[in-house]
């Protein structure tokens, strides 16, 4: 568990984090998300003290950060940042290891633990494992910073816009990869980024900051359907807000027995990927399936009074 | 591999070298011509493998110093704490390569005496600049997103330094010492006017004898040395920038 307990950081007199209170739970990803100036970063650095609180703690697992020297706390806390920040003169291999290498693991480990990763992230480690970063697509180059995060087990992996720099296609595909590597690891993540459309995606709470303020911090649904201030809902964007909530909602969830014409949904795809596809193919109902057998079908009707009870 | 003219000519280079230095009787029949009469086409005084052996050596020591020097100026003015030297260790290095060597020859003998001394000291202010320019500008010009992720992952001022800021500056840094040893190798040829030895030797003798077989012999030699040391530097340092600069594309 993270604390994060009256944290302020004032440069100038100016308070780019302002009394900053949450609590992250062991295993679950926290989003916090802002416009640029709203400092989150900051707020993410003062983690691994890469700045230094000018007041307020931070406890993890109930010691504080400030028992242990910045380097070797920093050497817990995995660390990915846009742009992944790779040594262009290590080979991928050198570059997942470096920070076990710090903890003096021993050669065969570190060896293990390398191809453990690059395998976990689809990338094959006889192929990938002896290259330079300069050889990788940048995909492959945010994978293996990713990887390099994870690499010594940390308690927490921060992240600073780590999808920032990809194309959407290739973002989409990361975050999806984020998600189950978190769930299969069972790890700890900050992430911060400036766009809502990926903390919804992605956090299991959400943190929206404005003005180096916290001002709310909750589930993605309650940031959607009862955001607690006009910046919040701006951040969600009015028209965007019914689609934000149906994306958070699984077809299983509102599967009713019955047929329906047309090619069948997997049963964890979003209510808005079904109000897509009646729209699209203009069809009151689709079927949803479940490791290919058909379960049943999801109608537009359910989806719309879905919605209109949420709002 | 690609077959260009450096392919041909290197090792072309090298045995000319070599021939000119180990068996310059060969070539008497080249330099004849050039010699007064009477007087030898070939300079037969002291060994040129010495002669060479001694200016490599000079100009290695030389560089090597100066290199130690200016890296180690250079880390330094790139730290936060040392930031406000670095105009002071501009001017400095800037001076030494403004002094003529020649000048740096003449007051340095008084006190250091004749010999390879004062030639030393002139090879070694005048390689300071190029290295530290190079230096400086590479370790202050580093990608921000790698000294960033080295920090954030827990590598300590020393290790960023030796595990990723000089590796990451080094083919630069290698540039600066390219041209100091350039420089070094043809300047080292005036050291024999102080008595120190080196291939100016062959050259002096030939102007004080107006032979100008010697002039040439020792000219030839020394071109040949700075070419060859030039073009294998250059070599390694676009061995060592494939990783470190990024040139490579995926």
């Amino acid at each position: 568990m993270i604390e994060i307990d009256r944290i302020t950081k004032t440069y100038n007199g100016v308070k780019a984090v302002d009394a900053v209170t949450m609590t992250v739970e062991t295993g679950t990803i926290t989003v916090i998300v802002g416009t640029s100036g709203s400092g989150k970063t900051t707020l993410l650095r003062m983690i691994n003290r890469l700045e230094e609180p000018t007041s307020g703690e931070v406890r993890i697992n109930g010691v504080s950060t400030l028992a242990t020297k910045p380097h070797l706390l920093r050497r817990r806390i995995g660390y990915a940042i846009q742009g992944h920040g790779l040594f262009p003169h290590h080979t991928v291999a050198r570059n997942i290891g470096a920070v076990p290498r710090l903890l003096d693991w021993p050669k065969d480990k570190i060896e293990a633990r390398v191809d453990e990763l690059l395998t976990l992230f689809s990338m094959d480690p006889a192929q990938f494992r002896d290259r330079y970063p300069a050889e990788l697509s940048g995909g492959q180059q945010q994978r293996v910073g990713v990887a390099r995060a994870l690499a010594s087990r940390p308690d927490l992996l921060l992240m600073d816009e780590p999808f920032g720099a990809l194309d959407p296609i290739i973002r989409a595909r990361a975050q999806d990869d984020l998600r189950r590597i978190q769930k299969a690891l069972g790890s700890t993540i900050m992430l911060v980024t400036h766009d809502m459309e990926e903390a919804i995606r992605l956090g299991d709470r959400v943190a929206v900051m404005d003005g180096g303020k916290l001002v709310q911090h909750g589930t993605p649904a309650e940031i959607i359907a009862q955001p607690a201030t006009d910046f919040v809902a701006n951040m969600v964007g009015e028209v965007e807000r019914p689609l934000r909530l149906l994306s958070l909602i699984p077809l299983c969830d509102l599967v009713e027995d019955g047929d329906a014409p047309g090619a069948a949904l997997p049963a964890d795809a979003s209510l808005r990927d079904a109000l897509a596809a009646c729209l699209w193919t203009g069809r009151s109902a689709v079927p949803v399936e479940r490791d290919g057998d058909v379960v049943g079908r999801v109608t537009f009707d359910a989806i719309r009074a879905r919605a209109e009870l949420r709002a | 591999m690609r077959i260009g003219v450096g392919t041909i000519l290197r090792p072309a280079l090298v045995l000319l070298l070599l021939a000119l230095v180990l068996r310059p009787d060969w070539f008497a029949p080249v330099f004849r011509p050039l010699a007064p009469e009477g007087a030898p086409a070939i300079y037969a005084r002291s060994s040129l493998l010495s002669l060479s052996l001694s200016h490599l050596g000079l100009v290695a020591a030389a560089t090597a110093a100066a290199t130690l020097v200016a890296v180690t100026l250079a880390i330094l003015v790139t730290r936060p704490a040392g930031e406000a030297f670095r105009p002071l260790s501009r001017t400095v290095t800037n001076m030494g390569q403004t002094f003529p060597p020649v000048a740096v020859l003449a007051l340095a003998v008084p006190a250091l005496g004749f010999g390879a001394g004062p030639t030393l000291v002139a090879l070694f202010l005048y390689g300071l600049l190029p290295i530290f320019e190079n230096a400086t500008i590479a370790l202050s010009t580093l990608p921000p997103a790698t000294m960033e992720a080295a920090r954030g992952m827990g590598l300590n001022r020393w290790q960023r330094l030796v595990q990723v800021e000089l590796p990451l500056a080094f083919p630069v840094i290698l540039t600066g010492i390219r041209l100091s040893v350039v420089i070094a190798l043809g300047t080292a040829t005036i050291g024999s006017t102080v008595a120190a030895r080196t291939l100016g030797e062959v050259i002096i003798a030939g102007l004080l004898t107006s032979n100008t077989a010697y002039v040439l012999q020792g000219g030839i030699i020394v071109g040949l040395f700075a070419v060859l040391i030039y073009d294998a530097l250059v070599q390694l340092e676009a061995r060592l920038a494939r990783h470190t600069g990024g040139r490579r594309t995926a």
